[in-house]
């Protein structure tokens, strides 16, 4: 017997820490997300949340998801909250006030809370060096609030600040790539996600929780309502976000990269284009413009997992 | 009995909120708040203290942190001025609504623009509603005792509500006086350790922090209103076993010269002292003047400012800060409502002097005391106040 591995493939804990009942959208892949990462942390965690989707559709008093313990401060400040919290564990563990209990501080928030306003307060508790896992759930848009661009919206969406009109034609940057931002402030564990990929997801954040000091995974969240697309349509465009190489999963460990799902032949970004409503109007001129960058970025990312 | 010795302000102070034994610090710098907050990080780089000195990327983040580790159970302070707390400002709001019992200290100085670093209190005056409890100190003992005095009263299980105390940029930040510091006895007797209720704790998970629908709000501001209006009691018998300890008994109102006075001054903060020689100096002219100094201005005690004015027929209030197109300065603009409808109204006259560091002198005030006398024969009407010292 003693030769033999019993191997029991992918076995989850059935138990929730981000409950039913919340009010988000049919078909939303950010609250799947959110789902997933609270399951991968278990019970010894605090979260803290920014502003956004997330904290709305959880939060509404006299009511809440969370089995956990969370706190809501503001929208910009979710990384500098999560770290005071941390630093006062700290102090009060070090002063004999608190058991060390190895408690997990997991800071969240969407992409606009991300890349735009918090930024600020995320580049300071990354640089202080919490020991915290910061989740960006990245659904391209100011959801939230109706489906304003961020710096986080991809270039050609249309969005309603970003309309496609007779002279512009949406988005007219490029998104902003956080985690590479992320790994310049020399943290030592970086990672992109998205809940198509549940396993790698949830693997990646434990990892992250498990690494001293900061942490970061940004998770690609697939928003029907914002993208025009069918709610069951969800986990299908997170997948091909990641096949077209729009979206690649990889991990940076202490400046290491290593692409975490490989996809072989990369389908053409117009199989991810077309079915969402919100790039209808790219002409295949765009289209081949944005394959130009996307085959470019891709190929940057695999020649740095060669270093 | 504590040790009485000669330093600066700010170091008193910082030395104060490390007797406290406070567990994060969490601050951006900004002058004249400097000397504090680097005071703080030397005691704890020299291990005089056992906290997480946090130098945050600014002032939203250091309340934000304040936010986190205040609800996380720790002891907590931070420090700043001017534009730190206009910065912080959204956050300065919700930590109040969160009942989170942050201690701290505002050095006031002028808000921008122009820009300027000097004192005066437009700082303070721009929260005036965020929910905190305010006091007003007019010395260096002052500044150190109210440090004690805050973090006993904003961790009070009945109060939990953060504490601000204002402390007169330069005036009182920058000058050397004599203090007496507590002996550790002191602090022991006085200050026990922070017990909030709620923290955030895995083994026992809270919401904090959810959002508030139209059939929640309204309720949620009853009670936190209700918080603030009811933390006086506390507040009062935080300073009467202040007093215990120390010999020093503070008042929410407080006099001088006040009995017979039919004309009283009413200043905060660190002018007090000027505006009390003005006062001697009148009284030795036989002009029946007092003072009133006001410390704790949020929860306003309007009972305690309507007995120490009785019987006085005109207060001339030194404002030093602007309700730009509203009815003068706002601390006249609380205390006309706070005798408003009374049997017996005095006038009121307002001043608004001392802007930035703007100095105003016991001659300036016996001026001062010189025009009220005339505007109050003139019976001045509530939206009437003078910029007095404005250069022609």
């Amino acid at each position: 017997m003693e030769t033999l591995n019993v191997y029991a493939t992918r076995l989850l804990e059935k138990k929730e820490y981000f409950t039913p009942g919340h009010r988000a959208c049919q078909g939303c892949a950010e609250a799947l997300a959110v789902r997933l990462v609270a399951k991968a942390l278990g019970n010894n965690v605090i979260v803290g949340s920014a502003t956004g989707c997330m904290e709305i559709i959880s939060s509404p008093l006299p009511f809440t998801n969370w089995k956990v313990p969370w706190i809501h401060v503001a929208f910009e400040n979710a990384a500098a909250v999560l770290s005071g919290a941390e630093a006062g564990y700290r102090a009060l563990v070090r002063k004999g006030k608190r058991p060390e209990k190895g408690t997990v501080f997991l800071a969240m928030g969407g992409d606009g809370a991300t890349t735009d306003i918090g930024f600020q307060a995320l580049s300071g508790a990354l640089e202080r060096g919490h020991n915290f896992l910061y989740v960006c759930y990245d659904n391209e848009a100011y959801m939230n609030t109706g489906i304003q661009r961020s710096s986080s919206t991809p270039f050609g969406a249309s969005t309603t600040t970003s309309p496609a009109g007779k002279i512009h034609f949406g988005q007219r940057t490029w998104k902003k790539n956080m985690a590479e931002i992320v790994v310049a402030h020399n943290v030592p564990y970086v990672a992109t996600a998205c809940s198509s990929y549940p396993f790698d997801l949830m693997e990646k954040v434990q990892k992250a929780a498990r690494t001293p000091g900061p942490a970061y995974v940004h998770i690609l969240s697939v928003c029907p309502t914002g993208w025009r697309i069918a709610p069951n349509k969800a986990i299908w465009i997170g997948r091909l976000a990641v096949e077209t190489g729009v979206f690649p999963l990889y991990e940076v460990v202490d400046g290491k990269y290593r692409i975490t799902h490989q996809v072989g032949e990369l389908k053409p970004v117009e199989d991810y284009l077309r079915p969402q409503g919100r790039f209808r109007h790219l002409t295949p001129d765009m289209i081949a413009h944005i394959q130009n960058r996307v085959s470019a970025e891709y190929a940057k990312l695999e020649a740095k997992t060669r270093l | 009995m504590g040790k009485r010795v000669g330093v600066e302000v700010s170091i008193a102070a910082a030395d104060a909120v490390g007797m406290a034994n406070v567990d994060v610090v969490a601050a951006y710098p900004i002058t004249p708040q400097t000397h504090i907050v680097e005071h703080l990080s030397d005691l704890v780089a020299n291990g005089k203290l056992d906290a997480e000195f946090i130098p945050v990327e600014s002032e939203h983040s250091a309340m934000s942190v304040c936010c986190g580790s205040s609800a996380l159970g720790a002891r907590t302070f931070t420090c700043t001025s001017s534009q730190g707390l206009a910065l912080m400002n959204e956050i300065v709001f919700i930590a109040a609504s969160m009942r989170l019992p942050i201690v701290m200290i505002l050095a006031n100085r002028s808000l921008s623009g122009p820009l300027s670093i000097w004192n005066d209190h437009t700082d303070v005056m721009s929260v005036r509603d965020c929910g905190w409890i305010q006091v007003f100190t007019e010395t260096g003992q002052e500044v150190f005792d109210h440090v004690m005095w805050a973090f006993r009263v904003a961790e009070d299980r009945q109060v939990s509500l953060p504490v601000i105390i204002n402390m007169d940029g330069f005036i009182l930040t920058h000058v050397i006086e004599p203090i007496e510091f507590w002996d550790p006895a002191m602090v022991k007797q006085y200050l026990p350790d922070f017990s909030p209720i709620n923290v955030l704790n895995p083994d026992h998970p809270t919401t904090v922090g959810g959002f508030g629908m139209p059939g929640i709000y309204t309720e949620a501001k009853v009670a936190q209103n209700e918080a603030l209006v009811k933390s006086k009691p506390h507040i009062l018998k935080a300073w009467q076993e202040l007093g215990a300890v120390t010999g020093r008994y503070y008042q929410p109102v407080e006099t001088y010269k006040i009995d017979g006075a039919e004309t009283v001054f009413l200043s905060m903060g660190s002018t007090g002292d000027t505006v009390a020689m003005a006062v001697d100096e009148l009284r030795a002219q036989g002009k029946p003047v007092g003072l009133i100094k006001l410390r704790l201005w949020r929860p306003f005690p309007f009972e305690e400012l309507r007995l120490a004015a009785k019987g006085a027929k005109r207060l001339i209030i030194i404002d030093r800060a602007v309700s730009y197109g509203g009815p003068g300065g706002p601390v006249a603009s609380e205390i006309r409502s706070a005798f408003y409808g009374e049997k017996e109204m005095p006038v009121v006259t307002n001043f608004i002097c001392g802007l930035a560091g703007r100095d105003v002198t016991p001659e300036d005030y016996i001026a001062i005391y010189s025009k009220s006398e005339k505007m109050a024969q003139g019976q001045v009407r509530q939206e009437d106040y003078v910029f007095y010292g404005v250069r022609e």
